[in-house]
């Protein structure tokens, strides 16, 4: 195949064809646009115009080019590019295809079945027989060389594993290749291991091998250990070149049960080093809800790293001093370690004996001097199974004997007698405060707030232990709490009561991240092989080799022995597995296992997996020439001034349409949403709500126009126009008012929109709702459109409501009035109701009502459609009949004028300083 | 002798073009009718109209002494516009005019004659009489004129690529209108001008102009040709051109005014994408001055 550079050509022989261009560049060159003929009867007022320019007989340049291109691309096209094109080398005789199978193929197993495809494919053409095997999943029996159309239609189900080779297996199979050569190309992992150099030899020994492998390195992550409250983090990976970092993610179930990511951290891999390691604090009600870590897209068993019970809550016994005097509950010397532990653990409450059968992870003895022996003794156990032991000093602890003349088991540290006080008023000296803890403590790195100082406490007796068991200290260096292991586990001794009595540690933050450190020092770190022994355990949640995790089918249970060794194989697949009600977590990496790059013999071939794809060409040249001579169109049309010219435009906004992409251009809703605000807050507007009902909208437009007008007229309200508002859609706090009328139609408006109208009538909004019913309503049945305000108004935060008291200021807000008529003149009207302890007094008119203006007005008076006027301020609609009926519509258009002024001054009238004036006015 | 059948299929044929001009001329003319009084106008003639008062501007020997007499103000005696005149209508039926560059705009030709028609109808009811230069028949008045007009117009198709006035039937001081591109030599118009004021005849001229000819919205390598073909002008870029025949055709223009200026008469262009009302207005008015 003729190449150029990247590209090959399937028929090259016609690229002689670009030869011919120059000939066409000049052929075309010479040959000018064919001329319209056009009828023109001017033509005479033209003879003996001359062209100013001669050079237009010719085609333009750009032009000619444009074609050369067109022309080129079409021969270019039927040349057949192809860009990678494969060489196809068939080798002879049968060809042995192996992939590890292993995790860290999960990544890219796709690209691997594609190349194994690829070699299948080859193999086909020339041929040969093939054999292909997963190390990880070896057949058994004698070693098949099939035609490779047999192993084509298995590919799809070679699936890798979450565990690595065995080596005896791979051994044994390896025995099994029979006698006659063959060629072997091996997918590796990228991961040096044992016998692969072994079978690597056995295959050598057969014919020729490649090897192909991935140049990436290969990311794992260890199991998740806890440590001094935080999760230690290690990721591994088997390049040790430059630096890199990785995402790290804790997924879990969120509150909602949904799995989700609920932490993430970068662990930064320095230059050279295998391993980065990052700690992760994370509050433990979050800890607790992690069920797996992975690294952030790498789909692989290994880059999973599951939790166990080694990240879950702890369960914390609190023990206090036996006592018969029911005392303050703030005085309580368990209380602040209740209020502390309760978010974060669970608290087991009872005496020592009903306690520690439970098997806490810490028991807590505030204050406790005296054990008896049986206790004593189960404590111990207890504590070198490790427990962790956490002791609070008190009056009790100081007043008794404990560990005073010989260390106690369950004492860190001797006590002098008495203990001390500092800064009380029978002694001298401040109280003292805390000294920064040491760097070997487990509390290092807290901060130790200002107000936090000891008054009293329990003094250690100096010993050449001690130093090392203090874990803080005060300012003068005396220890504040101690601790000393036992076992397995650990005694912690503070040196102060558990509540406020002798420090005010009890009551500072301080507390809380104390005890959450060493709370956390209480787990166990992985099981021991022991307690391991003998047990079994059933894999509940498996994971397969791409990081999935999936419910474990029906599989036997696995030797706690197993789980010890923590060796991960067909029969011990990495997963969740449980016994003893605790599980316990197998991870496909486990700790320490360090993940190194295989090495290859000198002389063995390795090739990269990626192979460039080969692309055929000749479909986007010829789409090219197509676009080109589409241009081209374009241009002569143009040119000849056909494209602009009279009697062509149609055709030229089609193809113009055609040629260009026209993208719609929506942005005009940020400017019409300013529009709004402007309009609606420009002046005051009222406003009425669409329903969706035209003829209706129509009107309640009409009649909020009517009264626009008799509030322009009549008061000092100058409305602008009135506005239809969407709901869904506009905003409402621009309105003081909004009318809405009720149809039965009406879709109910979506919760967003009930949202904003309950904040709109909280922000002090009023909406008048309209039944426009009133001429059938009020005869004991109830109308549709009743109903549908019912059903409107669920949503919305309506206070309670009565029918107009006829003290109620919208009856005086500008005129007297007594009666609420619109085009119906018929039920009451409903306000919110007057709070229940207003009273009438004597000789006054009105109740005293100071507060609020009523959120909602609602009637069925039809009152929009007695303010209706057109636009040369006629009345739309007849109200009532001759005289009484203009007298109704008066005092449709004084409601709304009343309506309008107490929205807009609220309970001005309402105040008793008008009451003269009103009196007066009665009067008359 | 005509047989029956051969008048039958002529006056069916006539009766087939002639209602739409006449129609149209009509509806025309009608619009134009509207709130005008016929020749009750002032003008030449003998009986009394009415005394206006004098104007700056108005001849001393116009004033009408024994009327101002009786007042403070100068009065004018005016008479009522009696003479019946004759006019002599031109319609050029030239190749040039069978153009139209919209499917909506009317050929020029068919605008000249509707013009032409309804100007025609105004007149005979204002009691003139009218006539055509080309047709053989004198000027006279009534329906019976207008169809005789309505069929020689109709019948008006020329092969010639240009027109150019026809005189011939002109009588002295009468009244006379052109209807034509003026695309075409102006020297002809320039003869029957001259010809015409020679005579005592005043009128005016009306050129059709179609909004393409006055826009020359051309590019590129094209070949115009006129109506009958027997002109061609090529250019490789239209579009340049358009500058200079647009000077030519305001020159032309110019010329066409500055001639009627010199001779008396009135001149008027009106485009087919326009309301022919404006211009049968303006024609109207035109005839009606006196001079």
């Amino acid at each position: 195949m003729f190449m150029l550079g990247p590209i090959g050509f399937t028929a090259p022989w016609l690229l002689l064809g670009l030869l011919a261009l120059p000939i066409l560049w000049i052929l075309l060159r010479a040959v000018p646009p064919a001329p319209i003929r056009r009828r023109f009867p001017g033509v005479a007022l033209l003879l003996g115009l001359k062209d100013d320019e001669v050079q237009t007989d010719k085609t333009p340049w750009w032009l000619l080019l444009l074609r050369m291109l067109a022309v080129a691309a079409v021969i270019i096209g039927f040349a057949g590019p192809v860009l990678n094109p494969k060489d196809q080398t068939a080798g002879r005789g049968p060809l042995m295809i192996i992939a590890d199978g292993t995790w860290a193929d999960a990544r890219d197993w796709s690209v691997r079945q594609d190349r194994i495809s690829g070699l299948l494919d080859q193999a086909s053409r020339a041929g040969r027989v093939v054999s292909v095997a997963v190390l990880t999943d070896l057949p058994a029996g004698e070693v098949q060389f099939l035609s490779a159309d047999v192993w084509k239609t298995r590919i799809a189900g070679l699936k890798p594993k979450p565990w690595l080779p065995d080596a005896k297996a791979v051994v044994a199979w390896s025995e099994r290749l029979g006698k006659g050569s063959f060629e072997t190309v091996w997918l590796s992992d990228g991961l040096q291991r044992d016998g692969r150099e072994d079978l690597l030899t056995e295959l050598k020994a057969k014919g020729d091998v490649t090897v192909i492998e991935s140049p990436r390195a290969v990311l794992g992550l260890w199991p998740v250990q806890v440590d001094d409250g935080a999760l230690q983090i290690s990721a591994v990976r088997s390049s040790r070149e430059a630096g890199s970092a990785v995402n790290i993610v804790a997924i879990g179930l969120d509150p909602a049960g949904v799995e989700r990511e609920l932490a993430q951290v970068v662990a930064t891999f320095e230059d050279g080093e295998p391993r980065a390691q990052v700690a992760l604090s994370l509050p433990p009600e979050l800890r607790n809800r992690i069920s797996r870590f992975s690294i952030q897209g790498v789909h692989s068993a290994g880059a999973v790293a599951l939790a166990d019970d080694g990240l879950r809550r702890r369960e914390v016994a609190l023990i206090a001093p036996h006592d018969a005097r029911e005392g303050l509950q703030l005085l309580s010397p368990l209380h602040y370690l209740k209020q502390a532990l309760e978010p974060t653990a669970d608290l087991i409450k009872g005496g020592l004996e009903d306690v520690l059968p439970a098997n806490p992870d810490v028991i807590v003895l505030a204050d406790v001097a005296t054990l008896t022996v049986g206790q004593t003794e189960a404590l111990t156990d207890w504590v070198n199974d490790g427990g962790l032991l956490v002791r609070f000093a008190g009056i009790r602890m100081a007043a008794s004997d404990l560990s005073r003349g010989r260390e106690d088991a369950l004492m860190p540290v001797r006590l002098r007698a008495g203990g001390r006080t500092v800064g009380g008023a029978m002694s001298w000296g401040q109280p003292k405060a805390l000294q920064q803890f040491a760097e070997t403590s487990p509390f290092f790195g807290l901060n130790i707030p200002d107000d936090v100082t000891v008054t009293s406490q329990v003094l250690a007796q100096p010993d050449p232990k001690l130093a090392e068991r203090v874990i803080a200290s005060l300012a003068d260096g005396t220890p504040l709490v101690t601790r000393k292991t036992v076992g397995q586990g650990q005694v912690v001794l503070f040196h102060v009561t558990a509540n406020a009595e002798w420090s005010s540690l009890p009551l500072s933050g301080l507390f809380v991240q104390m005890l959450e450190r060493l709370a956390v020092l209480s787990r166990l770190n992985g099981l021991s092989a022991d307690e391991l022994e003998g047990s079994t355990w059933v894999p509940v949640r498996l994971l397969d080799a791409f990081g999935e995790l999936a419910d474990a089918d029906v599989m036997a249970g696995v030797a706690g022995k197993d789980i010890a060794a923590g060796i991960v194989n067909a029969e011990m697949p990495p997963g969740l597995y449980e016994g003893n009600d605790r599980r316990v977590a197998v991870n496909a990496v486990g700790a320490d296992m360090l993940l190194e790059t295989a090495i290859w013999p000198a002389q063995t071939t390795i090739k990269g997996l990626t192979v460039a794809r080969e692309t055929l060409l000749k479909g986007a040249f010829l789409v090219a020439a197509l676009g080109l001579l589409m241009l081209d169109i374009l241009a002569s049309l143009m040119l000849s001034g056909r494209l602009t010219g009279p009697r062509n435009t149609g055709i030229a906004t089609v193809l113009a349409l055609g040629m260009i992409a026209v993208g719609g251009h929506r942005a005009q809703a940020q400017d019409s949403s300013d529009d709004f605000a402007i309009n609606a807050t420009a002046e005051v507007v009222l406003a009425h709500v669409i329903t969706g009902d035209q003829a209706v909208d129509d009107v309640a437009h009409a009649g909020l126009m009517g009264l626009s007008d008799i509030l322009f007229q009549r008061t000092s309200i100058e409305p602008a126009n009135p506005i239809a508002i969407d709901l869904e859609r506009d905003e409402l706090a621009f309105f003081p008012f909004l009318y809405w009328p009720i149809t039965t139609s009406q879709t109910t408006p979506s919760p967003e929109a009930y949202a904003k109208l309950n904040r709109y009538l909280r922000g002090g909004g009023m909406i008048l709702f309209d039944t426009r019913d009133g001429d059938i309503a009020g005869y004991g049945g109830q109308t549709p459109e009743g109903r549908m305000l019912q059903k409107l108004a669920l949503g919305l935060d309506i206070p309670p409501l009565e029918p107009i008291p006829q003290d109620h200021v919208l009856t005086r807000s500008f005129y007297l009035l007594q009666d609420f008529p619109g085009r119906h003149k018929g039920r009451a009207v409903w306000v919110e109701a007057a709070p229940v302890d207003a009273e009438l007094i004597e000789g006054m008119p009105f109740r005293n009502l100071n507060d609020g203006v009523t959120p909602v007005v609602i009637g069925g008076n039809d009152w929009a459609a007695a303010w209706a006027v057109d636009n040369n301020g006629s009345y739309l609609f007849r109200v009532g009949r001759g005289y009484t009926g203009e007298r109704q519509r008066e005092i449709a258009y004084r409601f709304g004028v009343n309506l309008m002024m107490h929205v807009l001054t609220g309970n001005y009238k309402s105040d008793q300083v008008h009451v003269p004036a009103l009196l007066d006015r009665l009067g008359q | 002798m005509t047989s029956p059948a051969a008048l039958r299929r002529k006056s069916a044929e006539l009766a087939g073009v002639l209602p739409p001009l006449l129609a149209d001329a009509q509806q025309l003319a009608a619009m134009v009718l509207l709130g005008e009084h016929g020749r009750r106008h002032a003008g030449l003639g003998d009986e009394f109209w009415q005394y206006r008062v004098a104007v700056d501007g108005d001849e001393a020997r116009q004033i009408d002494w024994r009327r101002s007499a009786r007042s403070d103000v100068h009065f004018i005696r005016q008479k009522e516009w009696q003479a019946a005149q004759s006019v002599m209508l031109w319609v050029d039926g030239a190749a040039s005019m069978q153009f139209a560059s919209a499917k909506d705009l009317p050929f020029k030709a068919e605008r000249a004659r509707v013009l032409a028609m309804a100007i025609s109808i105004l007149l005979v009811r204002g009691g003139e009489r009218v006539g055509l230069t080309s047709s053989a028949n004198p000027p006279r008045s009534g329906q019976g004129q207008l169809l005789r007009m309505a069929q020689e117009l109709s019948g008006l198709e020329g092969n010639a690529d240009f027109g150019s006035p026809e005189i011939h039937g002109m009588r002295p001081n009468t009244r006379a209108v052109f209807i034509s591109d003026f695309m075409g030599d102006i020297a002809g118009v320039q003869q029957a001008l001259t010809d015409a004021a020679d005579r005592g005849v005043k009128g005016a001229l009306v050129q059709i102009l179609d909004p393409q000819e006055e826009a020359f919205p051309f590019d590129g390598r094209t070949i115009f040709e006129s109506m009958a073909g027997t002109i061609h002008h090529e250019t490789l870029k239209a579009g340049d051109l358009r500058e200079r025949y647009l000077e030519r055709l305001a020159e032309r223009k110019a010329a066409l005014a500055d001639l009627a200026r010199s001779t008396g008469w009135q001149y008027a262009c009106h485009h087919t994408n326009d309301a022919p009302r404006l211009a049968l207005t303006w024609l109207y008015h035109a005839l009606e001055r006196r001079h």
